[in-house]
């Protein structure tokens, strides 16, 4: 187990160097920092001097070096905008983020967990049918377009739900719906062929024949090995729940980290951007890190591939 | 008369239960490719409406009436038969900047496709193929890239070089292609191993003649795959761009700017966000189904 964990911890320190990188390129490679802060009709001077006071006339390894170096110890320089530190600011949206992926999280498992298992023990009935249809068209709907017609139902024509907001449980419910809603289909289909492969092994035969009851069957020694799976494949997604929840907060006007950033980049209020760009990444690689650690704890095959 | 022994009976038995799970298998499978030709056809009326629109659209997609402006569909009190679907806040025609509008999508789709696909296959070949050191930074490369949302990505190289149809291309199409190098890497390094490459490497042939005429044919029905299902992801990405202000600018209609237009007037005028939206959920479930049948045609065995 300690070898597996350090091998999944190589592997982080790898990623989070390349989050770093790319998280420096997209400003300074990609585009050049002064041109984006002093305004158009700036003559060169003013130009060379704001190059030479942010440190920008250096070789870009070193540039790297010293962003690197900062953000370690959670300095990202200030907020252009709002003249705080990008840091706390992008701190402060983060708890909402997380409480609206979980709540998603929970959702998509409310949803799919019942449905998958019953779509697997009666296959090609009408059921099985149905979630499967349920799934093709969940999968094509647009998360954003999905918001705004709950938006339009629940708050424009029966006024029953706030439109935005944050606080209140009413808040949750239409992003935390809007996003399990896209992150059913998938885990469904997971949950479902996970109960077909469990459902044909031998324990499962051995269970049946020492004669326990059928839903005993089905929930105690079926289930509980479908989820494996279904806890990888949804830690991996973890970064495409987040996808979603960036989605679902601006359709929302949910106060969190994905606002901020979309706020940001319309202001053109680099540091926050990227701050915001860094800490989603670590945040979904520590996700990542946990389920695989503990989906090494439950299936001790996979520890050792 | 001869009968037949125990054996004989179960292996009749047990052929006929062969015979006809292998029949409702195929029954399924050309049931699925129904839906998937059916797909196909919608999404051909989709691409011919796109393509042909100035002869087809009622009204100029730009053109702006303003004595008609927030009418509703035609079937509703107030609306009029001349703008089927309504109009918008300045009196522009929905239904023809629907039709006008699905030209970004497909443009985009179809392109960014290109480019993720380009790259990906490429990159999944040689790490497949020459493993070691190249196949550790390929795979590292894709786990950096998966780990990053694809749509904050999308988000922050836009902002950078700034929103327009060429950015957008450039960027959806460079960030896609991982899901395509990490499926042709795991195919790669199995073919690699049979007997036609080992043969082929016997006869003296070079990497590239290996790769491409001996690996890539095998790969081909795998990847088209993909790149059905991924030109589907690619239009709601960039639908939500648009959607976002960060995509194709207005005045020129794409769903997503269109949707993201109609946000602003959902109180008292839902159908602008409506229809854009319905749109884009259309296109994209036709050419998932059409995906899906292409994948149980041409590769059963193949999960996705």
């Amino acid at each position: 187990m300690r070898r597996y964990i350090a091998r999944q911890l190589v592997q982080l320190v790898v990623v989070v160097f390349g989050i770093s990188l790319l998280a420096f390129a997209i400003l300074h490679v990609l585009g050049d920092p002064v041109l984006l802060l002093l305004p158009q009709n700036a003559g060169k001077e003013e130009f060379e001097r704001y190059r030479h006071l942010l440190g920008l006339d250096r070789p870009i390894y070193v540039q790297y070096w010293k962003f690197v170096s900062r953000a370690v110890l959670g300095d990202f320089g200030k907020s252009w905008y709002a003249d705080t530190p990008a840091f706390s600011l992008v701190l402060e949206r983060m708890p909402p983020t997380i409480y609206l992926t979980l709540s998603g999280l929970v959702v998509a498992l409310v949803i799919a967990l019942p449905l998958g298992t019953v779509a697997a023990l009666r296959r090609h009935s009408w059921v099985d049918s149905l979630c499967t249809a349920v799934a093709v068209a969940g999968q094509a709907a647009p998360i954003f377009w999905l918001g705004i017609m709950l938006i339009i139902v629940f708050s424009v024509r029966l006024r029953l739900l706030p439109a935005s907001g944050y606080g209140t449980w009413q808040n949750f419910l239409m992003p935390a719906f809007c996003l399990g809603a896209a992150l059913a289909p998938i885990t469904m289909r997971l949950v479902r062929s996970g109960v077909i492969e469990v459902m044909n092994m031998e324990f499962i035969k051995t269970a049946r024949a020492k004669g326990l009851a059928e839903g005993r069957v089905v929930v105690k020694h079926a289930f509980r090995n479908a989820c494996i799976p279904v806890i990888t494949v949804l830690g991996l997604q973890f970064g495409q729940l987040l996808g979603g929840a960036i989605i679902t907060e601006t359709i929302f006007a949910w106060p969190g980290v994905a606002t901020l950033t979309v706020e940001s980049i319309r202001n053109q209020d680099f540091p926050v951007v990227q701050c915001a760009v860094v800490l989603l990444a670590l945040l979904i690689v520590m996700v990542n890190l946990f389920v695989d650690v503990v989906v090494g704890l439950i299936d001790p095959r996979i520890r050792a591939s | 008369m001869s009968t037949p022994s125990r054996v004989e009976l179960t292996e009749m038995g047990a052929a006929h239960i062969a015979a006809s799970a292998a029949r409702q298998a195929t029954w399924r499978r050309l049931l699925r490719l129904r839906w998937g030709v059916g797909a196909a056809v919608v999404l051909l009326l989709i691409i011919a409406s796109a393509t042909v629109a100035p002869l087809i659209a009622p009204y100029d997609p730009l053109a702006v009436d303003i004595r008609h402006r927030l009418s509703p569909p035609a079937w509703m009190d107030r609306g009029t038969a001349e703008h089927l679907l309504g109009t918008d806040q300045v009196g522009r025609d929905l239904l023809a900047r629907m039709i006008y509008g699905g030209r970004v999508s497909l443009v985009v789709g179809v392109a960014a496709v290109i480019i993720s696909a380009t790259i990906g296959v490429l990159l999944g070949l040689s790490a497949g193929y020459f493993g070691g050191n190249t196949d550790w930074t390929i795979m590292t490369l894709i786990n950096v890239m998966l780990t990053f949302p694809f749509v904050l990505l999308a988000l922050a190289v836009i902002a950078v070089l700034g929103p327009n149809l060429v950015n957008m291309i450039i960027v959806l199409g460079v960030a896609g292609w991982p899901i395509y190098a990490r499926v042709v890497r795991a195919e790669t390094l199995a073919i690699r191993e049979r007997e036609f490459v080992l043969a082929g490497r016997a006869l003296g042939m070079g990497h590239v003649r290996l790769v491409f005429r001996q690996i890539v044919p095998n790969l081909v029905s795998t990847i088209v795959v993909i790149a059905t299902l991924q030109v589907a992801q690619v239009i709601i990405l960039e639908s939500f761009l648009s959607f976002l202000g960060l995509g194709v600018q207005p005045p020129t209609p794409a769903w997503g700017n269109m949707l993201g237009e109609g946000r602003v007037y959902m109180l008292n005028s839902w159908w602008i966000a409506t229809f854009p939206g319905l749109a884009i959920f259309v296109t994209t479930l036709v050419i998932n189904l059409m995906g899906n049948a292409l994948r149980d045609w041409l590769d059963p065995h193949l999960k996705l």
